[in-house]
């Protein structure tokens, strides 16, 4: 490996500044990084990590600040230009035109032509041949809507390399993969590191990056806080910089914390609040995405669904909140069939649902957050046919008070609020409401540390109220520290439930990527 | 202060551009602009008659911009207002031809608001099902079932209920609404007629209904995020029939204004344009009903202006300047709350 | 020779949807709305009018349609790419716009509110002749040259994968240097070309250009492009279908079987049903309708 002290630095940004509106996303922020290294640019969702390689990249052009890649002045360029220079960005939503096949895809914007006309042939014989070089394997006539996650980003990859990139940017790449998957790339990545090549990996999961990187940068709140050596420092030392105060690891919070079920083994069962049973859900593909899935919760209980994302635990949830239809199986709700009911009457049967994508379907960005504070209950703040003004703005200065929501007002746009706020308001509404059974995902997505600790002390709170919670979250870590059982997700079935006491990330590892499936059949 | 200023600063940026275009038009027809924009003016506000036929105009274009407004709200595009109209107007021509004459008004206004409502709100309510049902695009379908409905309207007079050679029913002689001239008698000429008091009271009821009422605050949640209304447990589909049969039904019963207020009696092609430019009052209303009321007799003075400067240049010139006014005002709506919001 | 003269005059009426429908499909492909091409169509058909009338000759007259056809389109793909206004609103408002000023320029030009003079054309004195204005008229076959040029455009070159690109996924063909907006302001202008050609023919084959000639076809042409299901060839057969459909009108016409209101209606009403049923489940571009970032 080279010294990266005197080697030339492959990419250097240097105070960059980008701002969206009144968001700073970036203010002078700083990037050095030398050839031939796997550097990891880390930090917490919104520290401006994306913005950065996104400048980079050429697709943001920077406000001020100077760029500089393999020694020339780049400072602003297109990201054609960013491609012809060797610049490749894997971004975290895929960049795929999923109606085209992946040699379409790959040579999308370098097109290959013969006579006049694309020449279709020569991409997937090149694609091919690109594909076995490396080792990334893909079908190179295959539709990219029919490809799985893992052989998405591998076309991805792949599309980089195509274009000849000598720098690589990763945005999250793990996010989406299981394990093996993640072994794989790292073994793609380390391999394209000894040819010379040079990757910025952005992510902000510590063991990634004390187990791929060479170098760090740590950026906080859209600034660079500072660069360090892996070989030199800690998780500790990465995470207090990452936060800017000293924090216990997700990891170690897991390992101490859960406190011990309120649901004593001495009193007899009770009757489960959620029972589902033999459930089969479509996707939007009209694939199985749910397969026979059947568990229950008891009141006073937490059932945690542990597994890589995209295994079908979005479709089950939606199906149970009434969003997706079911194919077949049933749906229980406070000891009533809810399996064709309506979102409303599942609501009035006890359902609460704290939903995946807050910006989707938990708030009406446009909506005031008095607005929002009522929405799926508005038919309990209705006076005839008009809705109770007053009685919406009570319960709105209720929630503020009792959550915090800033600011404090209730009649400001819930866009205008910060993502940490904003899933407040959602999770105050889900809290508020008379239920018995909860669903709850994603609970503290793009949440920042300080209100994570507060919405799990509200979930662990609701649990002991003796409601029935199902957790579904990508963060193994949560789903260690708040759930009494586990399952865990494989390709649409639960391949596992273990309680609490006999679940860790080493047993559940095998059991996410299907090879602990085997041993469970 | 500043959602005043998004609201107003798009239309003013359009009349600007649209007065741009005018001098063009005028000069290359070898005309005075200034001369020109005084006919205008004082043809249509500059006297009580050039005023009634403003407010004429404007009655209906508030009724189909509502209806545009309305569906737009709920995330819909209503592009078949036109049609929507000329079966309200239908529907009370032929309840009108059945009832017995010398009625009074106040006792058949409510059956013939029914009656015009209904009219509309089939018409419109068809797309909506064809949306909440099978997906049916309702920009396309309400396109395509103006044609339909215009062409199924066309027949009914030609071949049964034509006085005479003529494209109309006979005249109405049951609760005709008075004109204003009889209040005021320098409206005489005018088609100005009291139907206006009911736009200004449907408009106070659509805002009502819009920001009021739950079924409101569901049809808005649906056209802002129809996955977070479904999460809300708002049955979506159900607001997509029922926004587009209101909608009709809006639309529908601006057509007592012609039928009842104007000339007693339902004729081929009065609702003619009134759809498209019900698109144009409520995108410059910005969907809000007391906007919608406002560009209504924006629209209603430019279409008026049109005629009061046809001895000098040809009246298509406002057809243009419509258009303008709508590209512009679409335009700049965007842009100007991208600087505004800059700016903050 | 019925079948003969049916097929040949359904041919006829539906080249200019042909033409206006190859145009919607490019622009809808890359993400934009088509509303326009009523629009597109009269503005060519004025502008092929006025200038076959003053020129004499139909090619130089073609042209200047297309090139009107071609501005409109252009005015429209500034607003919605620029200025980001919303497409369905300036479509409508182009239509509008098409439609006022043809009648206005056609007041200034020739001092009439409903007709340009006789103008050069192709075909006979009797448009409906038949075969005779079949062979004789270069823009029918002109037309469904383009059907297989937009074809071959579309799924054959580099810029026909750079519209698919953009009309799908538009952030995916920026990550890879593509130009959104031009390849959209592109596919705009082949659509205003298209159309307007279409415009142009019907002029051309009536000698004379009246205010609003094109009645609707726009719209019938947008209604073929989606019961196409956005595939240039299988757009072309809707239009035949249509065109069909018209022909059927216009020899039943007279016989007093059915309501000639009623006839129609056809084509509308098959749309209604198509898009209701048929063509329910199919999937626009992605992105149609919305503006690149």
């Amino acid at each position: 490996m080279t010294d990266s002290r005197s080697a030339p630095f492959a990419v250097r940004l240097t105070d960059i500044r980008k701002s969206f509106g009144p968001v700073q996303a970036n203010h002078d922020a700083s990037l050095d990084v030398a050839g031939g290294e796997i550097h990891a640019l880390v930090g917490e969702n919104g520290a401006g990590k994306s913005t950065l390689m996104r400048v980079l990249s050429g697709m943001y052009a920077p406000e001020g600040g100077r760029m500089e890649v393999l020694g020339r002045d780049v400072t602003g360029w297109s990201t054609a230009q960013a491609i012809d220079a060797g610049v490749g960005m894997v971004h975290q939503h895929f960049m795929l035109v999923p109606t085209l096949t992946v040699a379409e895809n790959v040579m999308l914007g370098r097109e290959l032509v013969a006579r006049g006309q694309l020449d279709l042939a020569r991409a997937e014989r090149e694609v091919t041949e690109l594909s076995q070089k490396t080792g990334l394997a893909v079908r190179a006539n295959a539709k990219v809507a029919d490809l799985s996650v893992g052989e998405a980003q591998r076309v991805e990859i792949l599309k980089t390399l195509y274009r000849g990139a000598k720098v690589l940017i990763l945005d999250e790449p793990t996010a989406v993969l299981s394990p093996p998957e993640i072994d794989e790339l790292w073994q793609v990545l380390r391999q394209m590191r000894d040819r010379g090549e040079t990757i910025v990996l952005i992510t902000h999961k510590l063991d990634e990056v004390m187990e791929i990187s060479d170098t760090i940068t740590v950026m906080r709140h859209g600034r660079t806080i500072t660069r360090l050596r892996t070989a030199d420092t800690t998780p500790n030392e990465i995470a207090r910089a990452m936060v800017g105060r000293e924090v216990q690891l997700a990891s170690q919070q897991a390992g101490i914390a859960t406190p011990p079920s309120a649901n004593p083994s001495h009193l007899p069962p009770a009757q489960p609040l959620l029972v589902v049973r033999d459930l089969v859900v479509e996707d939007v593909r009209r694939l199985t995405a749910v397969d026979r899935v059947s568990f229950s919760i008891a009141p006073g209980e937490i059932l945690g669904i542990a597994g890589v994302e995209g295994n079908g635990q979005t479709e089950l949830l939606e199906a149970i909140a009434g969003l997706r239809p079911v194919q077949s199986g049933r749906v229980e709700i406070a000891h009533r069939d809810a399996t064709t009911l309506s979102v409303k009457a599942r609501g009035d049967a006890g359902l609460s649902h704290i939903p995946e994508d807050r910006h989707a379907r938990g708030l009406i960005l446009d909506y005031s957050v008095a607005e929002n504070l009522i929405l799926g209950q508005q038919h309990r703040f209705t006076r005839g046919v008009r809705i109770d003004g007053e009685a919406m703005l009570e319960n709105a200065q209720r929630a503020i008070a009792t959550y915090d929501i800033r600011p404090p007002d209730p009649l400001i746009a819930a866009r205008a609020l910060s993502g940490g706020n904003q899933q407040k308001i959602v999770i105050a509404r889900e809290m508020a409401r008379s239920f018995q059974v909860m669903l709850a995902a994603q609970p503290t997505r793009g949440v920042d540390v300080g209100a994570i600790e507060f919405i799990h002390a509200r979930l662990r709170e609701a649990r002991d109220d003796g409601n029935a919670i199902l957790l579904v979250s990508a963060d193994l870590s949560e789903v260690l520290a708040l759930s009494d059982r586990i399952a865990v997700m494989y390709e649409g079935k639960i391949v596992v439930v273990l309680p609490r006491r006999d679940a860790s990330e080493e047993v559940l590892g095998p059991y996410m990527t299907g090879v602990g499936a085997e041993h469970a059949a | 202060m500043k959602d005043f200023e998004e609201a107003i600063l798009p239309a003013i940026v359009a009349l600007l551009i649209a007065a741009i275009v005018g001098d063009v038009l005028i000069l290359t027809f070898g005309q005075n602009p200034g001369t020109v924009y005084r006919l205008l003016i004082e043809g249509t506000w500059g006297n009580a008659y050039g005023i009634g036929q403003v407010l004429y105009k404007a009655t209906t274009l508030t009724f189909t911009g509502l209806a545009v407004a309305l569906g737009l709200r709920a995330g819909l595009f209503n592009i078949g207002a036109e049609s929507q109209l000329a079966a309200g107007g239908f529907a009370a021509a032929l309840v009108g031809l059945i009832l017995p004459p010398g009625l009074p008004s106040l006792l058949t206004l409510p059956v013939y608001f029914v009656v015009a409502a209904l009219g509309g709100g089939i018409v419109g309510g068809i797309p909506g099902v064809l949306k909440s049902r099978f997906g049916a695009h309702e920009v396309i379908t309400t396109i395509m079932l103006n044609f339909v409905v215009l062409a199924l309207l066309n027949y009914l007079t030609a071949a049964h209920l034509r006085a005479g050679d003529s494209l109309h029913t006979a005249e109405i002689h049951a609760g005709e609404l008075p004109r204003l001239s009889t209040y005021a008698a320098a409206f005489h000429g005018s088609a100005a007629n009291v139907t206006i008091i009911l736009a200004l009271l449907v408009a106070a009821g659509t805002w009502w209904y819009l920001f009021r009422t739950r079924r409101g605050f569901e049809l808005r949640a649906t056209g802002l995020q129809p996955a977070a209304a479904e999460y809300g447990g708002i049955d979506v589909r159900g607001v997509w029939w029922r926004a587009m049969a209101i909608s009709g039904a809006l639309a529908g019963v601006g057509g007592l204004n012609y039928v009842l207020g104007y000339k007693h009696y339902y004729e081929e092609a009065f609702a003619s344009g009134y759809g498209f430019l019900g698109i144009a009052v409520a995108i410059v209303g910005r969907n809000n009903p007391v906007g919608v009321v406002l560009a209504a007799l924006l629209f209603a003075t430019i279409s008026q202006g049109g005629l009061a400067v046809n001895a000098v240049v040809p009246k298509q010139m406002v057809d243009v300047l419509q258009a303008v006014v709508i590209i512009a005002v679409a335009a700049s709506v965007p842009e100007v709350r991208r600087l505004l919001r800059r700016a903050r | 020779m019925i079948v003969l003269i049916f097929l040949a005059q359904t041919l006829r009426i539906s080249i200019p949807y042909i033409f206006a429908a190859s145009g919607g499909v490019i622009s809808e492909r890359s993400g934009l709305i088509a509303l326009g091409l009523e629009g597109y169509m009269l503005t060519g058909a004025f502008c092929a009018a006025v200038v076959a009338y003053y020129t004499g000759s139909p090619w130089i007259g073609i042209l200047s349609g297309a090139a009107g056809g071609v501005a409109m389109a252009l005015l429209y793909a500034y607003t919605v790419i620029r200025y980001r206004a919303d497409q369905v609103v300036v479509g409508i408002a182009i239509n509008l716009l098409a439609s006022g000023a043809t009648r206005f320029f056609l007041r200034l030009a020739f001092h009439s509110s409903s007709n340009s003079p006789r103008i050069a054309g192709f075909g006979g004195e009797h448009a409906a002749a038949g075969m005779a204005a079949l062979v004789g008229n270069p823009l029918i076959w002109l037309g469904i040259f383009a059907v297989g040029v937009t074809a071959w455009l579309l799924y054959r070159t580099p810029f026909g994968l750079r519209v698919r690109a953009v009309g799908e996924h538009p952030a995916a063909a920026v990550s890879v240097g593509i130009n959104v907006a031009r390849i959209r302001y592109l596919a705009a202008g082949l659509s205003g070309l298209l159309a307007a050609m279409g415009g142009a023919y019907l002029a051309l084959d009536q000698h004379q250009f009246t205010a609003e000639m094109t009645a609707g076809r726009g719209f019938i042409a947008v209604a073929a492009v989606i019961f196409g299901r956005w595939d240039p060839v299988r757009a072309a057969l809707a239009c035949l279908l249509f065109a069909a459909a018209e022909t059927l009108q216009i020899q039943l016409q007279g016989t007093q079987i059915i309501p000639s209101q009623f006839i129609e209606m056809i084509p509308y009403v098959l749309t209604i049903v198509a898009l209701a049923g048929v063509v329910g489940r199919a999937t626009p571009p992605a992105a149609l309708g919305q503006v690149a970032e």
